[in-house]
């Protein structure tokens, strides 16, 4: 059964993914990422990261993705700024860029595999449960939190002046 | 149990998809999206290791991901809501000068 899911997601991810760039519409690109994270959430979910998955749906596919929608409709998804037909005059050498690339990140999959598994320490439950994540989130890495908090005020600030500036 | 193996290589696939999205694609809009289901798939990448190494750690790592991906996508998206407006078009090429 769990097989079941993880293939049936991974294939779904992979095809909306694939949607993503080969679709010509912005607003279907959007819409078929939003698909493709909302399939990954599950395998976030399947692989016990709980609180991840949930972020992944709340976050991911909630506010960035409407964030998307928003530019892409502001920018007006029927005007013709989207109707240039650039996929035309790509150069014949990006698709097999892109397989050597795929290649050769496979071919490191046996090799970060091979590094010895650490033995489930099972006394402290399921790892990625909301508890568990925040015990080590303001203990371990409580510095690098309070920092992210300063990175989002900056990237809000950033975001309005970019906005404000008149032509 | 799903092996991690086919964990690593359902991400190193749609990374792959991602920076083909970014090579041949000129809309900055469909860019910025392949970039960002580049992020989620190192993302799934650290959770199977994550779930391999039975260590939370790479999780909390995830965790800041999404909130960089947030803040990233914030500015990013201003950036090309004002690249729009200068240019008239949401194609990267005729953005090639670094001072308007």
């Amino acid at each position: 059964m769990e097989k079941l899911i993880f293939y049936l997601f991974a294939t779904v991810s992979v095809i909306a993914a694939l949607l993503v760039v080969l679709q010509r519409r912005a607003l279907y690109n959007v819409l078929a990422l939003v698909v493709c994270f909302g399939s990954m959430a599950v395998l976030f979910y399947q692989l016990g990261a709980y609180f991840i998955a949930a972020i992944q749906v709340i976050v991911y596919a909630g506010a960035i993705m409407v964030l998307f929608l928003f530019v892409v409709m502001l920018i007006d998804p029927e005007s013709e700024i989207f109707g240039i037909d650039r996929l035309k005059k790509i150069p014949l050498v990006s698709v097999p860029i892109a397989v050597v690339f795929l290649l050769v990140l496979l071919w490191a999959v046996p090799i970060l595999v091979s590094y010895p598994a650490q033995p489930a320490d099972l006394t402290l439950g399921p790892i990625g449960d909301v508890s568990a994540i925040a015990r080590v989130l303001f203990t371990d890495y409580l510095l690098p939190f309070e920092v992210t908090s300063v990175l989002i005020l900056v990237a809000v600030l950033g975001a309005m002046v970019l906005a404000k500036r008149s032509n | 149990m799903v092996p991690t193996t086919h964990y690593l290589i359902l991400g190193a696939i749609l990374f792959a998809i991602g920076a083909l999205g970014v090579i041949i694609r000129r809309n900055v809009i469909t860019m910025f999206m392949c970039i960002e289901l580049m992020l989620n798939a190192v993302n799934l990448t650290l959770l199977a290791f994550a779930r391999m190494q039975a260590q939370v750690d790479a999780q909390i790592f995830v965790f800041f991901v999404m909130t960089v991906a947030a803040a990233e996508a914030a500015v990013g998206l201003a950036l090309i809501v004002q690249l729009s407006k200068k240019t008239e078009s949401v194609d990267v090429d005729l953005a090639d000068t670094m001072k308007w």
